[in-house]
């Protein structure tokens, strides 16, 4: 055959001798183009939405590109919310929702809103009977005809009209493997995705927002973070862990148990005579008979014994302690440096605000209560006066409260004594070390709604200088004397939770 | 072109010339006069009439303490206006230039409503709480300085809302707490242990 065929080519001309050519080339054009294409396809981006959320429904709109901004039709946001009507001319539209009417004109950059002049930050813009405008522009413009706060994460492509987000916590239980339970304030039903490594669940349909810190981190090596991310009109939160993990759902959807898989639990639970001596296993041991008639326990979530809160944040500065130095800046530092310290004396600490994020007081409650942490710290700084004060809570004229169920301005009422042990054991802790302090109460949110022991530190220079509040050494000593406190009246502490 | 035409058209010139440098001048004049950054002109006259002796707790910020000070001072007979007015002599301590309490200029008290059962309104105005200090203590003395004057020379005070302008408020500056009532009980004690300066 070889042979044969070098004759055969040998005696070709040079056309015929370069025919296989052609044939390479006509099978290698069709995977050139699948290539080109699958190029070309990755090159283009996903087609982009906005998520709308509110009380009456949740809706997914198209959004396009004009002029270099992203665009969405203002009839398709307002119909699912209520009654519009739209009358389109030559000239630009005049939209009525409910009883509010609004002007837009065709290429221009303001609209009239019940007389009233309206910013788009971009032109109006008409297309086949549709008016768009700038997605940017909804935050100002649907308050306008709603009548109620809207709040547009842009860059996500998320849109939250009046107060309709859905919260959560995660906390990780102590047995082993360990498992990651997330807590939501509503019903969640996210599109759950593994991968090595990670396990994705995406929110498309509810309102989900950030938690406290972008990232949670759990001091695990099996399941050891978990991170929040928004983009394309959805959140995701992506659970990082070393053994594979799967995620079930109970309490009607709002609460999701990241779980190691059987096989992988059962390759990472240790035999019971490895425990390490004096260690209690997370649970009990059914006896064999048990074993398959009852259901394993439910682990108990970890909780965490001290909550620390950086207070002020975002677009709350809080004190302008110098020209440079704002007080929520200071408080991030020193939260960073008590969790520390409190860690190092073997107690598991979460801090509030890790990064500039908003965080109103109810919310830093809300946290704090649903942890049900032995004791919640706030930590302030402050240019006047000298040295540490330590605050409990100046609880309000009296709430009511209704059966079981307390007033939220004075949740702090029954955990006040407890809060005072705190304060007592923080002081004397200050004093020993000769910094200079002061035990009082004060109307300070959130500590009346905290239904556990609660207390504020206030650290101000021991001097008049403001830029000591910077100075590690001293921010240490601070935090450290407040640790040492905590430590010591952990039992009487831990005894309430 | 007729003579006194002539010198009406130059008088005219002149008046021009004249009024416009006098513009000129005057806009000077107002570009160089500073203007108050907080409005400071009185609220309401001054109260004339018999005096009395009255206990202002007023706030020292050098060692954080509430401290107990007698002054002589005229007072309305209406319940109303003696609490305004009490207000406003421990406000004008305050806005001395040897204040032990500085507060922002212009700061001032809008009104006070003694409502029934046992409730005080007091509304403060914004250059108040927008000048304010920022700080937990600082602004917990000027509330309890406040609560406790007011409680201490008015009977049957049992709970006091603090509103900024006629509107409710979160914090004075962002700490003290105006959204609830304020117990007088509890701001009482609190009271006695700034005096105290423990």
């Amino acid at each position: 055959m070889r042979w044969t065929s070098r004759n055969r080519s040998a005696g070709a001309p040079p056309a015929v001798r370069r025919a296989p050519r052609p044939r390479t080339l006509i099978t290698a054009l069709p995977a050139v183009s699948v290539l080109l294409c699958a190029i070309l396809l990755s090159a283009v981006p996903p087609d982009k939405h906005l998520s709308v959320y509110s009380m009456a429904a949740n809706y997914s709109l198209p959004v396009v590109q004009r002029e270099g901004r992203d665009y969405v039709g203002l009839l398709e946001v307002l119909e699912p919310l209520g009654k519009v009507s739209a009358k389109p001319d030559s000239r630009g539209w005049r939209l009525r929702y409910n009883n509010v009417e609004g002007d837009f004109l065709v290429g221009k950059t303001r609209a009239r809103i019940q007389g009233r002049d309206a910013d788009l930050g971009g032109k109006f813009l008409q297309e086949n009977n549709r008016g768009l405008v700038p997605v940017g522009s909804l935050s100002s413009l649907l308050p306008r005809f709603l009548g109620g706060p809207a709040t547009l994460h842009e860059d996500s492509g998320r849109l939250f009209i009046g107060n309709v987000a859905t919260h959560f916590t995660a906390s990780l239980s102590a047995d082993n493997p360990p498992r990651l339970i997330f807590h939501f304030t509503a019903p969640v039903n996210p599109t759950v995705a593994t991968e090595p490594g990670a396990l994705r669940l995406t929110f498309s349909r509810e309102p989900v927002v950030a938690p406290a810190s972008p990232t949670l981190t759990f001091g695990s090596k099996a399941i050891s973070s978990a991170n929040y991310t928004e983009g394309n009109g959805a959140a995701v939160v992506t659970v990082n862990a070393t053994i594979p993990v799967i995620a079930s759902f109970s309490a009607d959807g709002r609460t999701v148990t990241i779980s190691p898989t059987p096989t992988a639990a059962a390759a990472t639970t240790p035999a019971p005579t490895s425990s390490a001596p004096g260690t209690a296993p997370a649970t009990a041991q059914p006896t064999p008979a048990a074993a398959n008639a009852a259901p394993a326990p439910v682990p108990a979530p970890r909780r965490y014994f001290a909550v620390v809160d950086a207070s002020h944040g975002g677009d709350d500065h809080g004190e302008a302690l110098s020209n440079t130095l704002l007080e929520k800046d200071v408080t991030v530092a020193l939260a960073h440096s008590l969790r520390q310290e409190l860690e190092s004396r073997g107690i598991p600490t979460l801090v509030l605000r890790d990064s500039d994020a908003n965080l109103s007081v109810d919310q830093r409650a809300v946290y704090a209560n649903a942890d049900r942490a032995a004791i919640y710290i706030a930590l302030h700084a402050a240019s006047s006066g000298h040295g540490v004060r330590v605050f409990t809570a100046l609880l309000p004229f009296s709430g009511d409260d209704r059966g079981n169920f307390r007033s939220w301005t004075t949740a702090q009422h029954a955990s006040l004594p407890l809060s005072q042990i705190a304060a007592s054991a923080v002081a004397a802790e200050m004093q020993k070390r000769q910094i200079p302090v002061r035990s009082l109460a004060a109307p300070l949110r959130p500590l009346n709604n905290l239904a556990g022991a609660a207390i504020a530190v206030e650290v101000a220079p021991q001097g008049s200088d403001s830029s000591q509040l910077t100075a590690p050494d001293y921010q240490q000593l601070v935090t450290s004397a407040v640790a040492t406190a905590i430590a010591a009246t952990r039992d009487q502490l831990g005894g309430a939770q | 072109m007729p003579r006194h035409l002539l010198i009406a058209m130059s008088v005219l010139l002149v008046a021009v010339l004249g009024l416009s440098l006098y513009a000129l001048h005057m806009r000077k004049t107002a570009a160089s006069t500073p203007i108050p950054s907080t409005d400071t002109r009185p609220l309401a006259p001054p109260v004339a009439g018999p005096t009395e002796r009255v206990i202002l707790f007023v706030a020292h910020d050098n060692d954080g303490s509430l401290r107990p000070e007698s002054a002589q001072i005229p007072l309305p007979s209406g319940r109303q206006q003696r609490a305004e007015e009490l207000l406003r002599a421990l406000l004008s301590l305050y806005l001395d230039k040897s204040s032990p309490h500085v507060l922002g200029a212009g700061a001032d008290i809008r009104s006070v409503f003694l409502v029934d059962p046992g409730v005080a309104v007091i509304d403060l105005n914004s250059a108040f709480a927008d000048m304010h200090r920022s700080g937990i203590l600082v602004e917990e003395l000027t509330v309890t300085s406040l609560i406790h004057t007011i409680s201490a020379n008015t009977p049957d005070i049992l709970k006091v809302k603090i509103l900024v302008d006629g509107k409710e408020r979160d914090t004075l500056a962002g700490h003290a707490d105006l959204s609830s009532f304020y117990d007088v009980t509890a701001v009482n004690q609190l009271a006695t242990q700034l005096q105290s300066g423990q």
